[in-house]
């Protein structure tokens, strides 16, 4: 039995956790940065309407 | 009875809140049957999944009773300190002045009476069915008699972390089981080793161990818990 | 300006004391950290390109178990990984609970998912290994048992964290378990361990067998150390999105957000 399938299968799938847990804090990032960014018009627009 | 915990002595009070936790559990009767009969259905599953065969039965016996005494004293966990929390009495304990270590260490003691002793008294019961050789039945009664208030202890922990939640209940099992995992290996051990006739006092001896570990320490954890959850 | 003049007769006492303080500030510590981050993940790359070449391509097959004993090199750092991660894990939360130190709370829970994501790994990379040496993917043999039981200590604390609302109540109640779990841990691994003996008689391990190569060892501790730049990077990252995520109606976020763009 080959082992390769195996060898490729691990670092394949452990790659994959690895890159998941790496990138999910940066959707979110993005994710925050739309609010942040949409809180801020708001606040800008109701600031421009009182003036 | 709740004023006689607010003030006085430590061991008063201790007494106080032991009683008064017993008289509610009493109360409800009924409720009191509960992890009873859930321990019965339990083990009652497994030779119906399993098949009746004694040999198969005896083989497995240790560890089917002892998980199925380890789900039934996570079923009534979440009682411990639920009710006193959620009309405010937890917080009249806090206020009291008395330590919280105390406290818990009463109810934790209440808990095990109700829902941990019966397990230990149903235990032959249990084996019975089980067909466990009758030879490790003394061991496998002194096992649940060290080892369900260890798992009061413990659980304790996890139910003071997890007391501020709605579901509270499911949490908790996940975060108490990898807690019993030793428990669960030593207690099992000892029945089998008694069963093949081969010296088993040792894992008696690390169920004592934990047990004392336990006592001094789980209750402060528990009112740490506590604490952070009522902040 | 004098309490400057003051400290400059105790310089270097002061300098770690004031770091550790200025750390403690959110904006500080988001713009101190951000500037580490590209270097951890570019030293991170490097180290494992290289170290998996040595490990892949240049290291011999192994005599017992041929090549599928290259999984070592992605297994055995994991492992050890999962359990410094959960030691730090429960130091920090320590820490976090005695000194009720915001950014320690936040370091301590952004150090969980990464934990519990090389406990996967590692179970994973386990299984896959005991395929072609054992004929099985999954063996009730003593680490493989013990980093399951340490996933589902990690999955509790996670799992509390997110439960409760008020995120420094939420922080605090995790750290608690953590270091509930961190006292149990050894008696767990200590327990696994002698009841995989007491199962099975002979011990198996997935190592056993082969004395190990010199040029074998190398690639496997390059890995190691690289991994532990993949751990910085992906805590600062996490922890600084915490931060951001925490403290989204101050004014240092906006001022953060904007320099970046």
């Amino acid at each position: 039995m080959s082992h390769a399938p195996f060898i490729w299968g691990a670092y394949l799938i452990g790659a994959f956790v690895l890159l998941w847990c790496a990138l999910a804090p940066l959707q979110r990032k993005k994710s925050i940065t739309r609010d942040i960014r949409r809180l801020a018009q708001i606040e800008e627009s109701s600031r421009d309407t009182n003036t | 009875m709740s004023t006689e915990v607010v003030s006085g002595s430590l061991s008063k009070a201790f007494f106080a809140l032991l009683r008064r936790d017993l008289l509610l559990a009493f109360r409800r009767r009924t409720e009191l049957l509960f992890p009873v009969i859930f321990l019965l259905v339990v083990v009652s599953l497994f030779p119906l999944g399993i098949g009746p065969g004694p040999q198969l039965l005896a083989r497995i016996a240790p560890g089917v009773i002892w998980i199925a005494a380890l789900l039934a004293t996570v079923i009534s966990l979440d009682g411990l300190f639920r009710s006193d929390f959620e009309d405010g009495t937890m917080e009249q304990f806090v206020i009291s002045g008395h330590p919280l270590t105390l406290i818990s260490l009463a109810k934790i003691l209440a808990h095990w009476l109700v829902a941990g002793l019966p397990i230990v008294l149903l235990s032959p019961l249990l084996a019975l069915w089980m067909n466990l050789p009758i030879e490790s039945l003394g061991v496998m009664i002194v096992t649940l008699a060290l080892g369900t208030p260890i798992l009061s202890l413990i659980g304790s922990i996890g139910v003071g972390l997890t007391i501020s939640l709605k579901r509270g209940g499911q949490l908790l099992s996940l975060l108490v089981f990898p807690l019993y995992v030793p428990i669960l290996i030593i207690a099992t051990a000892a029945v089998m080793a008694a069963s093949d006739s081969l010296p088993y006092t040792q894992f008696l001896g690390l169920l004592t161990a934990g047990l004392v570990t336990s006592v001094t320490l789980a209750p402060f954890a528990a009112a740490a818990a506590l604490k952070i959850s009522l902040s | 300006m004098n309490s400057k003049t003051e400290k400059n007769s105790k310089p270097r006492k002061n300098a770690l004391v004031m770091f550790i303080h200025k750390m403690g500030s959110p904006p500080w510590f988001y713009n101190f950290t951000g500037k580490f981050i590209p270097w951890f993940w570019a030293i991170f790359i490097v180290l494992t390109v290289w170290g998996l070449y040595m490990g892949l391509v240049i290291a011999p097959a192994d005599y017992l178990q041929g090549e599928s004993f290259r999984i070592l090199y992605l297994h055995v750092p994991a492992a050890w990984m999962s359990m410094l991660i959960y030691s730090t894990m429960a130091v920090m939360g320590f820490i976090a609970l005695v000194w009720r130190i915001r950014i320690v709370e936040i370091l301590a829970m952004a150090s969980a998912p990464i934990g519990a994501a090389f406990t996967i790994v590692t179970l994973v990379a386990g299984s896959l290994w005991g395929r072609p040496t054992w004929g099985t993917y999954w063996v009730w043999d003593a680490r493989l048992t013990s980093e399951l039981v340490l996933l589902f200590l990690y999955l509790g604390v996670i799992g509390l964290y997110n439960s409760i609302d008020e995120p420094r109540k939420a922080a605090r109640a995790a750290c608690l378990l953590a270091i509930v779990g961190a006292v149990n841990l050894p008696i767990i691994h200590y327990s696994v361990k002698w009841w995989n003996t007491l199962h099975q008689g002979s011990s198996i391990s997935l190592t056993g067998g082969s004395s190990i190569d010199p040029s074998m060892l190398w690639p496997l501790l390059i890995m190691t150390i690289a991994v532990k730049f993949y751990w910085g990077a992906n805590l600062l990252t996490r922890a600084r999105v915490k931060l951001l995520e925490q403290d989204v109606r101050k004014a240092w976020v906006r001022e953060a957000l904007k320099e970046k763009n």
